[in-house]
């Protein structure tokens, strides 16, 4: 059970106001808000603890690098990696992405077929089809339904002996869906095809098993489960991770440097060049621990009950239409009121201190496929309540009095 | 009338409201006065970019003074160019160079004046300004 009161006391910026009202924040689905926990790492820290980690022979720097090391070891347990080594820290989702993408430019060949899907955020996209260029590699899509669905039976069809790789959100960011990513890694697999989960807005929901998943790359960024920006984790199976070359020179990243050679570190540093995100790796490492002490099935639990609820409620205003009506989501809700720009609606709901998102939320594809614009996206977390959804809906009819 | 005292008829205007909510509805009102492009300007080059919405603006030569039309997908973003335009439309281009903006701060309309607002209030003024500066250059 989720004790909500207590839950926000948690979060500083839950009390302040916005435009002079108390701040309501349905924004979650582009980043998450930070508990105190969270931010008292960050200032412990900057305040004991900061100095360059893995090099140096003196105490500041081998307990700083504990830290960050400790902080690999939570995020490992918490996604069930096999190894530690396997979790490669990041800068967030989106190097995760490249830094697989560059790798397979090795790999693939002309001829080769790799399948994304129609629900894809632009950033796991765009490395593909940058890939796709370098390589001669073809892309291919997987469709999706007008639910916002993936059409599993078109994805059979699109798998073959040619495909090399799969790349997939666990949950689409723009509709929620939540996509069979279990059934999606079997099959790829049956062909041979390495697959890609893109885990950036599952990972504030849900609790992904690397191993029980059997997937071969997983990505996501701390900032969307309560940790801050600037870093991430790419989960990579210790074979891939071998396979795939180093994607950026530098610091950290090296074995032996000569003028003639240079030979690699093994995993996970082989993918770590420079000086890392040591503040960010070990807050992130808290923030896996904020949201486990809650409860992951708690959270899902609890904001499975508020997107009922406001699917229900906004449903009742006349000419409000939701896009993406999969019957596994998460907690977001796309939606557009007819004849109002979503711009529009999400400005006056700004002034009345509810930050929502509003345009196409990195996925033009998945507008165009609706053929709108954009959309006011609404996406809540275990510390948003009823009461705040009840403010959100009054605060629609009221832009939609002033707007129709 | 000049710039500077069509801005201050529009301070005027907005000082009799209250709240947030009267002088958006004002602004969503003007919108629907704004002076609409007509459909065959309504092009990409046209485009203001940096807006979430869509918003055309076109500028035509009538004597020595520059008119402006636009449209936009947003109705708020309508009433933000249609106060532009009341503004620097039928205005001489030199002065609409010179022209200032800071009534926007005046009429509570500030938070918009952010470069990196997404409805591109900025970018609408500085095309205004770039229509002004390529008819002055013609001028000289």
């Amino acid at each position: 059970m989720i004790n909500i009161a207590k839950i926000r006391e948690d979060f500083p910026i839950l009390n302040r106001k916005v435009n002079g009202k108390p701040l309501i924040y349905f924004d979650n689905a582009a980043t998450s808000q930070t508990p105190q926990r969270v931010i008292d790492e960050i200032v412990n820290y900057y305040s004991n603890y900061n100095a360059n980690i893995h090099r140096g022979v003196h105490t500041l720097s081998q307990e700083a690098t504990d830290l960050y090391e400790a902080a690999r070891l939570k995020i490992q347990k918490h996604f069930n990696a096999k190894h530690s080594y396997e979790v490669i820290l990041t800068s967030g989702t989106t190097h995760g992405i490249n830094l697989v993408a560059n790798g397979f430019s090795t790999l693939l060949h002309k001829g080769d077929e790799v399948l994304v899907s129609a629900l894809e955020h632009h950033s796991n996209i765009v490395p593909w089809q940058m890939l796709c260029e370098r390589t001669g590699a073809t892309l291919k899509v997987i469709p999706m339904n007008e639910h916002g669905e993936l059409i599993m039976s078109t994805y059979e069809e699109l798998l073959s002996e040619q495909t090399k790789l799969v790349f997939v959100n666990h949950i689409s960011n723009a509709l929620g869906t939540i996509n069979p990513i279990k059934q999606m890694i079997d099959m790829a697999h049956k062909v041979g095809a390495a697959i890609l989960i893109d885990g950036a807005q599952s990972c504030p929901h849900i609790k992904p098993d690397v191993q029980e998943l059997d997937v071969d790359f997983y990505v996501t960024s701390a900032h969307k489960m309560c940790g801050p920006t600037g870093v991430g984790m790419l989960y990579g199976k210790e074979e891939w991770l071998n396979k795939l070359p180093p994607y950026q020179g530098g610091g950290e990243m090296i074995d032996q440097v000569t003028f003639a050679k240079t030979t690699y570190a093994g995993l996970p540093h082989k993918f770590e060049a420079g000086t890392p995100n040591i503040c960010g790796g070990i807050a992130f490492g808290a923030a896996v621990d904020y949201m486990n002490a809650i409860g992951f099935d708690a959270i899902a639990s609890y904001e499975h009950k508020l997107l009922n609820y406001a699917t229900k409620q906004l449903l009742k205003i006349d000419g409000l239409k939701i896009y993406g009506t999969a019957k596994e989501k998460t907690s977001v809700i796309s939606f557009n009121i007819e004849g109002i720009h979503p711009y529009d609606i999400g400005t006056i709901l700004d002034k009345m201190g509810i930050a929502v998102r509003t345009g196409h939320h990195c996925a033009q594809p998945i507008m165009d496929f609706f053929k709108i614009p954009g959309t006011v996206r609404a996406s809540f977390a275990f510390y948003n309540t009823k009461e705040e959804i009840d403010a959100l809906v009054k605060g629609v009819e009221t832009a939609k009095m002033m707007l129709s | 009338m000049t710039i500077s005292e069509i801005q201050e008829e529009i301070i005027d205007e907005f000082s009799m409201f209250d709240d947030w909510q009267e002088r958006y509805q004002y602004m969503i009102d003007l919108g629907k006065s704004l002076p609409l492009i007509d459909s065959k300007y309504k092009t990409e080059d046209n485009i203001i970019t940096g807006c979430q919405s869509k918003v055309w603006v076109h500028a035509e030569m009538k004597a020595d003074k520059i008119e402006f039309t636009a449209d936009s997908d947003a109705i708020i973003t309508k009433g933000i160019i249609a106060i532009l335009i009341r503004v620097f439309s039928n205005q001489h281009p030199k002065d609409i160079i010179e022209g200032n903006t800071e009534f926007i701060d005046a009429i509570g309309l500030k938070e918009h004046l952010s470069p990196t607002r997404a409805n591109g209030l900025v970018s609408m003024i500085k095309k205004i300004k770039m229509y002004a500066l390529a008819y002055q250059t013609q001028l000289n």
